[in-house]
């Protein structure tokens, strides 16, 4: 392995990581959206509220680590990959926005009509988003990528077969995930009917999830051949696991007492599906045009790459697994929510 | 002809987008500090004002910290949608400061969550600890962006081949550039400045009105303060970028102070535009200019006459736009210095009603002050997007339809910033209906979940 390797290696744990936590959150603003009316999901959306607000601006931050390592060390294939998704990418971009001041405005917003905007600008662009970057990792693994600048079709880039596979399966893992999640949340504060809320759509959202990667394997055979080549090869241990644990997760789901272990299934299952993306995409970055040898900047500049991540896996690991502990020891508490403020 | 008008749309998005995104930077960078100063004192001296400003802060703060990630993965996506040209060639070499960039502000999201989120069941002094690695991350954070900006005027940390390859990166020369030395210290203490004259600029309305009581006078006072100690310093550090630019960015600076001709002995201009190359409507002092330059009326000073037509950046804004925050720095000066005096005889807030107006203009008005040194720097340094290195023309994309984005993103901001100024109204004025019935109990048990009323 040499130093390039390395540095998309870092890169791939930090898509794995916005994968699995901002999915996670991106997922809950999908059951926000389907919530219902302002009566009947008051109870899911005070849950969901009270769970993403203490950790969603960190959960983000995976995007941000991920543009600064591909435009570091991979500069040209960053310049191409924004010059040619430019559409979904720019979806992305508004949706991010869309559903980040939605939330925190919702939050500290007490009238209904005021909570029914922001709340909607939210949830629709919890959706919106991890389609729009769905699309553009199909583009990419799909080799519609070409190096230069503006040099791919801007339509076709995105919007084919794999890439709407992946839009779609993009959203329906987010929810997945999401629900998986808040189920645990709603045990967390003694919410048992909350808890077999989520875990029934849970259970449902594993099935359509599982349904459209069995769909995905029809679509990538008749259109990304060599993805579907490596996927089905090299990679083919690692989806066996993924799928076993999407298996498992939902075994357990339905039993209550196992939901920790349903979760790391989950996570699992999901990480081992980028995973494989990855593996079978290598040594390709944009597959059919830029190997990671050919994209990598000169090795001082990975050098620095790798010690920047080194310093960030010493600083930020410890500091989100404190986040992390807290939030599960219900130690950080939303005063609304709480019951304070209240008015 | 698309592309011209392509570049157009790109510096107009860039500009508004960095625009919003740097007047939420000071919310980050220096109001967690301001915070934290409030929540010492409540703890320290068991203030209960003191402590319902700091957690009214925080709710702020929360809310504008949202904001202001949001702003800034935007940006964090133009450099590619609308620069590619730019970090084609030079991301590895700007690169570096971005990634130690992504690693404060990964720090800083962690811990503002911790700190915002922690009054209730934390204990005082480790909710107060919780908060100080915000400050610090903010510092860094401010400082790996403007290295950024910094290498952006005074690029360096690389060997440019003849056939237009980098080689040769050197990640710390990159950041530790010409202009480094100035540009973050002058923002960092932008930072504070804004953050402090914008605060208290709150409660001096609110002792115009009347609310003159200990709260009031307590959350003006932390604020105003550290802005009016970031005051004169910035003034400094102002001064000494002036002369750096004279040195480093010739026709920077001729069109910071309309310098039409290069000699020694120019002439200050206060005021005034260029028409057809002579300078109208200036207030002329002889020879300052020079002394302002370089100490002495020997000083020779570039003019734009010297500079090649098409290297010239467009003089009268950039003129306009470096005197405004020159004057607003001075009068600003002039409000800390009021503040000081009357603190020193009386110790108290002066109770005049124009002081209490101008600290309620400060906040706008140091927003102004930062909003036109951005301008100056950036449009000072036009054509070039990398000095002397790369024309912003180069950079720019070659994907049409940039109006296009740039319209929606303008739509979008507009709704958000109704959005933020909505709800912090709305706050505010729940505030102020239940002043006294202080029924929150920070730090204490935790109470049950209930859903959020409607
Ligand atoms: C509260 C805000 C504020 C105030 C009161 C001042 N400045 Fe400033 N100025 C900024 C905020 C700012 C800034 C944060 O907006 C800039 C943009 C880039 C930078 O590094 O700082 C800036 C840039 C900037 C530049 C351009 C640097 C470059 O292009 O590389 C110069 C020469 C000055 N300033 C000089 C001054 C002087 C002489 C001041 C006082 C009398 C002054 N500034 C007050
Ligand atoms: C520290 C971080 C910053 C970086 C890295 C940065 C980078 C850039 C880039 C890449 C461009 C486009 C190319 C060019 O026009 O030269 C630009 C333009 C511009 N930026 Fe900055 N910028 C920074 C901060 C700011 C801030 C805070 C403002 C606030 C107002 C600002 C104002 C502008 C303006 C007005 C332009 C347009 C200039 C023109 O094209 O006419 N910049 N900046
Ligand atoms: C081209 C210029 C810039 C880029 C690409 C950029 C990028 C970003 C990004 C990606 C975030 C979100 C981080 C998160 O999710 O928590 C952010 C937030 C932030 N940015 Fe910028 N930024 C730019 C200019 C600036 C400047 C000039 C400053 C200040 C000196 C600054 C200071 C901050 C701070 C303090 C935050 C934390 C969020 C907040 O407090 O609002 N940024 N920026």
């Amino acid at each position: 392995m040499n130093a390039g390797d390395v540095v998309a290696v870092a890169l791939w744990i930090g898509v794995i990581a916005y994968a699995v936590f901002g999915g996670a959150d991106f997922g809950a603003g999908f059951w926000d959206l389907v919530a219902g009316g302002a009566t009947r999901g008051e109870r899911p959306r005070a849950l969901i509220d009270h769970a993403l607000a203490p950790v969603w601006e960190a959960n983000h931050v995976w995007l941000i680590y991920c543009l600064v390592v591909l435009w570091t060390a991979f500069p040209r294939a960053f310049t191409a990959i924004m010059s040619t998704l430019t559409v979904p990418l720019l979806l992305a971009v508004l949706g991010i926005v869309a559903r980040g001041a939605g939330f925190a405005f919702r939050k500290v917003s007490f009238t209904t009509p005021r909570r029914r905007v922001f709340g909607a600008a939210f949830a629709l662009s919890s959706v919106l988003t991890p389609f729009a970057i769905g699309t553009v990792a199909g583009g990419i693994a799909s080799g519609r990528v070409p190096l230069g600048d503006a040099a791919g079709n801007r339509v076709t880039s995105w919007l084919n077969p794999t890439s709407i596979m992946g839009g779609t399966l993009a959203v329906s893992t987010c929810a997945y995930l999401a629900a998986v999640f808040l189920a645990g949340d709603a045990r967390r504060f003694d919410e048992g009917g909350l808890c077999v809320y989520f875990k029934r759509r849970a259970v449902g959202a594993a099935a359509a999830t599982g349904f459209i990667a069995l769909a995905g394997i029809f679509v990538l055979h008749a259109d990304a051949h060599r993805l579907f080549d490596r996927l089905s090869h090299r990679a083919l241990p690692i989806v066996i696991v993924s799928a076993l644990c999407g298996l498992g997760a939902l075994v357990l789901l339905v039993r209550i007492r196992a939901l920790r272990s349903a979760q790391v299934l989950a996570v699992g299952a999901v990480a081992a599906v980028v995973g494989a993306w990855g593996v079978a995409q290598y040594p390709d970055l944009l597959p059919g045009y830029l190997t990671i040898d050919q994209a990598a900047s000169s090795s001082t500049v990975l050098a620095w790459v790798v010690a920047v991540a080194a310093v960030a896996v010493v600083l930020i690991v410890p500091s989100l697994a404190l986040l992390y502990t807290l939030d599960q020891q219900s130690r950080l508490e939303d005063e609304a929510a709480a019951g304070e403020d209240v008015t | 002809m698309m592309l011209a008008s392509n570049l157009m749309a790109a510096r107009q998005q860039m500009a508004f987008t960095l625009g919003v995104h740097i007047i939420l930077v000071p919310f980050g960078v220096a109001f967690p500090f301001i915070t934290l100063i409030a929540n010492y004192r409540a703890i320290k001296n068991a203030d209960p004002d003191a402590l319902r400003l700091a957690r009214r802060w925080s709710k702020v703060m929360a809310v504008l910290f949202a904001v202001g990630a949001v702003t800034g993965t935007v940006l964090s996506f133009e450099m590619g949608l609308l620069w590619p040209g730019l970090f084609d060639r030079f991301g590895a070499v700007i690169g570096i400061p971005f990634a130690i960039e992504g690693l404060f502000f990964f720090l800083e999201a962690i811990f503002i969550a911790i700190y915002i989120y922690g009054w209730t069941r934390l204990s005082p002094w480790a909710h107060f600890w919780s908060g100080v690695p915000i400050v610090l991350s903010g510092i860094g954070g401010a400082f790996s962006v403007v290295t950024a900006n910094g290498w952006m005027n005074q690029p360096s940390g690389f060997t440019l081949q003849a056939d237009g390859t980098v080689t040769n990166v050197r990640p710390l020369a990159a950041i530790f550039n010409a202009a480094t030395k100035y540009e973050v210290p002058h923002m960092l203490l932008a930072a504070y400045m804004v953050a402090g004259f914008v605060v208290a600029s709150v409660y001096a309305v609110a002792m115009l009105k009347g609310r003159r009581d200990r709260y009031h006078r307590l959350g003006f006072t932390i604020a105003f303060t550290v802005a009016a100690i970031a005051t004169p310093f910035q003034i400094a550090v102002g001064d000494y970028a002036a002369r750096a630019v004279h040195d480093d960015q010739p026709a920077k600076f001729a069109a910071m102070e309309l310098v039409t001709e290069t000699g020694t002995n120019r002439a200050l201009h206060l005021g005034g535009v260029l028409v057809d190359g002579n300078v109208r409507g200036a207030i002329t002092i002889p020879g300052l200019d020079s002394i302002l330059a370089g100490g002495s009326r020997a000083t020779r000073v570039v003019g734009l006459d010297d500079v090649p037509v098409d290297e010239r950046p467009p003089a009268n804004l950039v003129h306009l736009s470096f005197q405004a925050m020159v004057a607003i720095g001075f009068a600003l000066v002039g409000l800390a210095a009021w503040f000081g005096l009357g603190w020193w005889r009386r110790k108290t807030v002066p109770a005049s009603p124009w002081f209490l107006r101008g600290a309620a203009a400060a906040g706008v008005a140091s927003v102004a002050a930062l909003e036109a040194g951005w301008v100056t720097t950036e449009l000072g340094r036009q054509p070039w997007i990398a000095y002397k290195l790369m024309r912003t023309s180069e950079a720019v994309t070659h994907v049409g339809g940039v109006w296009v984005s740039y319209g929606i993103i303008v739509v979008l901001y507009a709704a958000v910033i109704t959005g933020a100024v909505v709800v912090l109204r709305h706050m505010a004025r729940r505030w102020r209906e239940e002043e006294l019935s202080d029924h929150d109990v920070p730090y204490g048990p935790r109470p049950q979940l209930k859903a959020d009323a409607p």
